[in-house]
């Protein structure tokens, strides 16, 4: 893989927008919230292998949002159901899946304040398939407890929830959740990193099959698209991140 | 139009009284960063901000200028520029009172003051440690069916909604295109106080294709003008953040000194570095 030419091989930003578009294939609309370039950037390709079936919001976006009623609409379109996936981050993550956005120590005068939930702790509730996606896989972000739960894992029986986690990503592995029993399952690891290193790295407990397979990389094809329209469509809502993530033109 | 009176920046900002429940939206609506700065030059205090639903640099200057006593927000952040500084020392330090949020609440609440009703139900939170920390949130039973719970919110009325667009006409009707949460801000609000880039001579009435995006001059109190009123911020198919300015605030404001440096220079700066 070292040998391979630098068009070929994917940048550790273009392998984590390749995976998270394998993850919400077959959506109907997908949408993606505030601070979510790579996020943003998988659902532009997903869309753009859909052969155009899928719909995608980018928030903050003018071409990549068709919402007409203010912000309020996403929520909404939600609660009724006609939004299939999100993507929600975390400063930290526990293994019942909840996520804090809040910060750590004791609220309020927290010793590390994060920005804050957003719209967390409704969509958790509400989009079927919420893709957890956190770049830093360490123990301080993957603990077995969160320090605040912005959002839950998991609610009650009685309360009203058809959404939920659906998987997990990191800069190390895939995780796919368990919403019956509440854990998340090992499902890859990326190439270049061991599950032991996965096992050293994260604070909760969690399922794995007993030969961990590697996380595929992205064809060339994929890479192509990535480098092409799904690049030159991020940049509208993140340039920063556009200029910096993605591999030089082939 | 009410507030003839309200004729600039200055005008507008003595019409702020210390104390208001100040509803402003996020950085994507359009912002009135023109405003904020005749405030924080006025020296307005103990304002409660209301975040619809977050907030990022208009926040954070008010923050650290000493202009806030309580935020009602979904998060405060700088987005691609990284953390709020003054937002994040304000809260380690318990300089400011925390009313920590989920974007929908926010809307809603909003729109349960629009409709004239005491609370409007919602949908998730519950189990979350947001709800632990709102007292004034409740969990009630759907009256329709046993055995749901399902969370209230008592409705949010502003003081004063402020906020900056593209267009008013001179009666005082403002278009914001499809940023509705604007429209929902202007009903909910007392008062509603809005700087524009251009003022039109006609009517904005007068196109049926504009009118859908309007908000009636009923709603709003005072229009002034302020032009690249949204900078450093962008204004939506107007013109981009001041990148260099966003840079170097995100590095200075991570100390008093540096802070107190930029909000220095800000505030004397006639300069609109998007016009």
């Amino acid at each position: 893989m070292n040998d391979a030419p630098l068009s070929e091989v994917a940048t550790r930003q273009e392998f984590l927008i390749s995976t998270i578009a394998g993850l919400i294939a077959g959506c109907g609309h997908v949408a993606v919230g505030s601070a979510s370039p790579i996020p943003g950037s998988a659902a532009l390709l997903a869309r753009a292998r859909s052969g155009g079936a899928m719909r995608v919001s980018v928030l903050g976006s003018l071409r990549n949002n068709f919402f007409t009623d203010g912000g309020v609409e996403l929520f909404d379109c939600a609660a009724q159901g006609r939004v299939d996936a999100f993507f929600l981050g975390g400063g930290q993550i526990d293994g019942e899946g909840n996520i804090n956005l809040v910060g750590t120590g004791a609220y309020p005068s927290m010793e590390v304040r994060w920005p804050g939930s957003f719209g967390s702790a409704y969509l958790y509730f509400l989009v079927p398939r919420v893709i957890l996606f956190r770049e830093e896989h360490t123990r301080r972000v993957l603990v077995e407890k969160v320090d605040f739960v912005s959002a839950p894992g998991k609610s009650d029986p009685g309360v009203y929830r058809p959404g939920g986690p659906h998987a997990l990503l990191t800069n190390l592995a895939l995780f796919d959740f368990d919403r019956g029993r509440h854990r998340f399952r090992l499902r890859s690891v990326h190439p270049g990193h061991s599950v032991e290193e996965v096992l050293d790295n994260t604070g909760f407990t969690f399922e794995r099959p007993q030969k961990v397979p590697q996380t595929p990389s992205p064809d060339p094809e994929t890479l192509a698209l990535i480098r092409g329209s799904v690049r030159d469509e991020i940049a509208e809502v993140y340039p920063r991140f556009a200029a910096a993530a993605f591999a030089p033109r082939g | 139009m009410s507030e003839h009176h309200i004729r600039d920046l200055f005008d507008l900002a003595a019409a702020v009284p210390d104390g208001a429940k100040l509803a402003v939206p996020a950085d994507y609506s359009g912002v009135a960063m023109a405003a904020t700065r005749a405030l924080i030059r006025r020296g307005v205090r103990h304002l409660h901000l209301v975040c619809v639903p977050v907030s990022g640099l208009q926040a954070e200057m008010l923050i650290g200028a000493g202009a806030v006593k309580v935020i009602e927000s979904s998060a405060v952040t700088l987005g691609e520029y990284g953390p709020a500084p003054r937002f994040v020392e304000a809260v380690r330090y318990g300089k400011i009172t925390l009313k920590d949020a989920t974007c929908p609440a926010i809307h809603a609440a909003l729109q349960a003051a629009a409709k004239g009703l005491p609370f409007m139900p919602l949908r998730g939170i519950l189990g979350s440690d947001l709800l632990a920390h709102r007292p004034d949130w409740r969990v009630i039973e759907n009256p329709f069916e046993a055995g749901d719970p399902i969370v209230a919110l008592p409705a949010i009325r502003p003081d004063i909604a402020l906020f900056h667009a593209p267009l008013a006409d001179r009666e005082g009707n403002v278009f914001i295109g499809r940023r509705r949460e604007l429209m929902t801000m202007a009903h909910a609000a007392r008062r509603t106080f809005v700087t524009v880039e251009e003022i039109s001579e006609t009517s904005l009435f007068d196109d049926e294709r504009l009118a859908a995006g309007v908000i009636p001059a009923l709603y709003v109190s005072a229009v002034v003008r302020a032009k690249s009123g949204a900078w450093p911020l962008g204004l939506w198919n107007a013109y981009e953040a001041d990148d260099a300015f966003l840079r170097r605030y995100a590095t200075l404001a991570k100390t008093d000194e540096g802070f107190a440096q930029v909000l220095a220079r800000w505030l004397d700066e006639p300069a609109m570095a998007a016009e």
